[in-house]
């Protein structure tokens, strides 16, 4: 009788919280929770601003993820009822980007869709859909951005939507490219301070790529800062003219990180254009392939490091940016770290742009002759791409990509998922004004990969996991618990994050997106979606009741 | 007691539910809101004046008196969806009318004419609505209006998107001649340095290969071993052999590239076919006569071996130069 007096009273206590939540969904996420994001919240794509995917959550941990058992799974079907024409069916979506999770909600996106999910039951709340105008099949939309109940996302057409949470209402929609010049976008917006920032670009047609602040209640430019410089601007030499420059690629299409400390937004740009051909573009070709920051109230640049130097293999430093603070040489140290599409682990200090580390954490390449004075790479230009091919390592598909890596402060481990392979790149126009890709790569060879976990101090592999097949960019999350949740093939596997050892796994409907993590009603969840599959996981173990009192 | 407590819950939860439920629907009357941008109708909508940073400007990298060959390819006329017939007399229009000598032959531009391949208005452009007003009238810089009839328009205007379309779309690609090694180094090297010779012969299973391949396929199958073309390995290592349809029984076809599996039980069961799908915690085949099989994995049983007849491909690409490549390649075109 007692005990029931308790579970009715818990009920009480659990319902009135959860309409209070709810009820208090008005207040939504504030620049405080974006400093330093709440456990039962996930409030930006990777989690806080320092793109670490690491959470501070330990519920769930080495010594008992054995029981991780699934709560829910809920599926979802993109497009409309009505809309039966090829290039999106129902049911077929991917959810790419790790879900927003507020006040007991998750929010995601899918390309031309997006949907509210209630978190404790997978219950579809919302679904918002609107039809594409674009030609582009990109598949790889990241998600939203969340600023008060307002949620931002930007469309494979480039159009920058802000709904109601609530309700899923279209509050406005503002163009920021058009598609037709081939610009596509699949950036999931960053918010900071009174900034929403998004970036576009598209490599097909030699366009300038930018990112650019938006006004979070009204969707007006608050500033464009396009990645490849106009005449006079810092970088200009870089490019043998003003044309090549204004068509030089370099769009954003990865959310990047941001240090409130340093007030300075940082982000990876993408390959410079005509992709594969270099003739009409000799130089640098500044600031494409290239580490940037920026400064979010004016999108004034701060410094850059280039990655990839003259790219000629659609080698984006589109990758995550991720922020430690550091030791190096046992002094303490504000970096960032980023594994690139071209197959080198960088370390900067983030002040300055400084190179601490650039080595290869692939095992194989062959385009890299070792750093400039500057600390740049010196690329080997005889592997650019020619009449009869170049063959080299990495391939266009690359050593990593856009799936995010995480880094634990726990272990001192970048975690990147890899994968080993070459491409014979092939000059098709060899025209002394080529346009758009200019060539044609075969991917010919691609081995498998490995999840290597490297010494942030010194890109050395401390430990690597081998797949027996698949691999390659793996999104992954850390956590206090010395865990390492990462997919292969249609598996999600929890790893001892110190050793590598497998402690964990459970077979998907597909390949899973990067895990996310969150308390809710008292217990850790473990999310994530494979494909248009939504599984959330919980600790199946008699653990005390969430809301009782210990004896 | 326990009991109690459990429907008790279940019905406190089910009111939450309902509760819930009920404030969803109001908030959102429509679970699936397929809304046509409200505030712009994007086909009347530009995008923002910033991103056209080039559309009046000269193409310096196209210098006067430079002749321009490249133009969209016949995959790129075809798949965009436009008349191939009014694609071709618009070709012929556009050179009659004589806009490459400043336009360039290919439309990308020149010293003293603006590049239309980059130029939004040709873009944006789906039926002559913006190209045919600018031709139609006086032209900006000469003057005058092009002796055109509106069919020529149109058909400039469909060649023009063409072009576009062959730019952007990169499946329309076509190689060039990529034959540009010495046939007597590759025959060297395929029977020296290289060793392909002790596996491969020239009479034997390389046999007329040149007549066989165009050679940028030539080529790829050639340094690859066709890893991912018809054997073995799809990408990123995956096993693509047969498959896993329980239905699907004929005995695997084992070619000297095939990838094989030897599996072996902890009680010395042995089995050897080729693999479906190998992870961290399970393994699936099929043997060699056809049957398939899959077997969870503990720790070190059963043991998997796989066989990789390609596996000196793969090293060997490690450290082949791109000359030793284009050499062999050059070498294999002439086996007729």
């Amino acid at each position: 009788m007692k005990l029931h007096r308790m579970v009715l009273g818990l009920i009480a206590i659990g319902a009135a919280a959860a309409i209070l939540a709810h009820a208090q969904g008005g207040a939504g996420v504030t620049e405080a929770m974006l400093l330093n994001p709440p456990a039962d919240s996930w409030p930006t794509l990777n989690g806080d601003y320092s793109a670490r995917r690491f959470s501070k959550l330990k519920v769930i941990n080495d010594t008992n993820v054995q029981f991780l058992s699934l709560d829910w799974e809920a599926r979802v079907t993109g497009g409309t009822p009505a809309d039966a024409t090829p290039g999106m069916r129902l049911g077929n979506v991917r959810v790419a980007g790790s879900p927003l999770v507020v006040n007991g909600m998750v929010y995601f996106t899918a390309n031309d869709n997006a949907w509210a999910m209630d978190a404790r039951t997978g219950r579809v709340m919302w679904h918002w859909y609107r039809e594409s105008l674009g030609n582009e099949p990109v598949t790889s939309n990241k998600g939203f951005g969340m600023y008060g109940n307002w949620l931002y996302f930007i469309t494979r057409d480039n159009y920058l939507v802000s709904l109601d949470a609530t309700s899923g209402a279209q509050r406005w929609i503002v163009p920021v490219a058009d598609p037709k010049q081939y610009y596509f976008s699949t950036m999931a917006p960053i918010i900071i301070k009174n900034h929403v920032i998004v970036g576009t670009g598209g490599d097909s047609l030699d366009l300038s790529g930018f990112l650019q602040a938006r006004d979070p209640e009204t969707g007006e430019i608050q500033w464009t800062h396009y990645n490849t410089p106009r005449a006079g601007e810092p970088g200009f030499d870089t490019w043998p003219n003003e044309y090549a420059a204004a068509h030089g690629g370099g769009g954003a299409w990865v959310q990047g990180a941001y240090d409130p400390e340093l007030n300075l937004y940082y982000y990876g740009t993408a390959n410079p254009n005509p992709v594969y051909a270099p003739q009409s573009r000799a130089g640098d070709d500044l600031y494409t392939s290239s580490i940037i920051a920026v400064n979010p109230d004016t999108g004034k640049m701060a410094w850059y490091y280039q990655a990839s130097p003259h790219d000629t293999h659609d080698w984006d430093a589109a990758c995550d940016t991720v922020l430690i603070d550091g030791t190096i040489d046992g002094k303490p140290r504000k970096l960032l770290a980023q594994a690139s599409r071209n197959g080198l682990f960088f370390v900067l200090d983030r002040t300055d742009g400084k190179e601490i580390v650039a080595t290869p954490f692939v095992d194989n390449q062959n385009w890299f002759k070792g750093v400039d004075a500057d600390g740049e790479p010196i690329v080997n230009l005889e592997k650019q791409p020619s009449l009869g091919g170049s063959l080299v390592w990495p391939n266009a598909g690359s050593a990593t990509n856009w799936p995010p890596p995480s880094f634990s402060p726990m272990t001192g481990l970048f975690y990147v998922g890899e994968g080993e392979g070459y491409g014979v790149f092939y000059l098709t126009d060899t025209d002394e004004h080529p346009e758009g890709y200019a060539g044609i790569e075969s991917a010919l060879g691609e081995g498998p990969g490995a999840i290597k976990a490297l010494d942030y101090r010194t890109g050395k592999v401390v430990w690597r996991h081998n797949w027996p097949e698949g691999g390659g960019a793996i999104g992954m999350l850390s956590t206090a618990g010395n865990l390492l949740f990462a997919g292969n093939n249609d598996k999600l596997i929890a790893f001892n994050s110190r050793t590598g050892k497998i402690l964990w796994h459970a077979g998907l409907t597909g390949g899973p997106n990067a895990p996310i993590t969150y308390m809710l009603d008292g217990k850790q969840h473990v999310f994530v979606f494979a494909g248009d599959t939504a599984y959330n996981f919980v600790l199946n173990i008699s653990a005390p009741a969430p809301h009782a009192k210990k004896k | 007691m326990k009991h109690q407590v459990s429907i008790l819950l279940t019905a406190a939860l089910s009111v939450m539910a309902i509760a819930l439920a009920l404030r969803a629907q109001a908030q959102a009357p429509t679970q699936t809101q397929s809304q046509p941008p409200q505030t712009q109708a994007p086909a009347q909508t530009p995008a923002p004046a910033a991103q056209e940073p080039a559309m009046a400007q000269p193409n310096p990298a196209a210098a006067a008196g430079t002749q321009v060959t490249v133009s969209a390819t016949p995959a790129a006329i075809r798949q965009s969806g436009e008349d191939p017939e009014a694609v071709a007399r618009g070709a012929a229009a556009y050179a009659s009318a004589g806009c490459g000598s400043c336009h360039g032959a290919a439309a990308r531009g020149t010293g003293t004419g603006p590049d239309l391949v980059r130029s939004p208005l040709v873009e944006d452009d789906t039926k002559g609505e913006l190209i045919g007003p600018v031709l139609s009238q006086p032209h900006p810089k000469g003057g005058q209006k092009p002796d055109l009839t509106d069919q020529q328009i149109s058909d400039i205007a469909a060649w023009l998107r063409v072009q576009v379309y062959g730019a952007a779309m990169r499946d329309t690609y076509q190689y060039l001649d990529i034959v540009v090694g010495d046939p007597q180094k590759g025959e060297a090297f395929f029977n020296g340095a290289g060793k392909c010779n002790t596996c491969h012969s020239v009479t034997g299973d390389l046999a007329g290969i040149g007549s066989k391949y165009a050679p940028p396929q030539l080529q790829g199958l050639w340094i690859s071993g066709g890893a991912n073309a018809r054997f073995g390995r799809g990408g990123r290592g995956r096993f693509t052999a047969n498959g896993g349809m329980l239905a699907d029984t004929a005995p695997p076809n084992i070619t000297p590239s095939t990838i094989t599996i030897t599996v072996t039980l902890a009680d010395g069961q042995k089995f050897t076919g080729v693999p479906v799908s190998v992870d961290d915690f399970d393994v699936a085949f099929r043997d060699m006569s056809g049957a398939y099989h899959s077997f969870e994995r503990h720790g070190e049983w059963p043991k998997i071996e796989i066989h990789n007849p390609l596996e000196a491909h793969w090293e060997l690409l490690k450290h082949l130069t791109d000359d030793e490549m284009h050499n062999v390649t050059a070498y294999l075109v002439t086996l007729k």
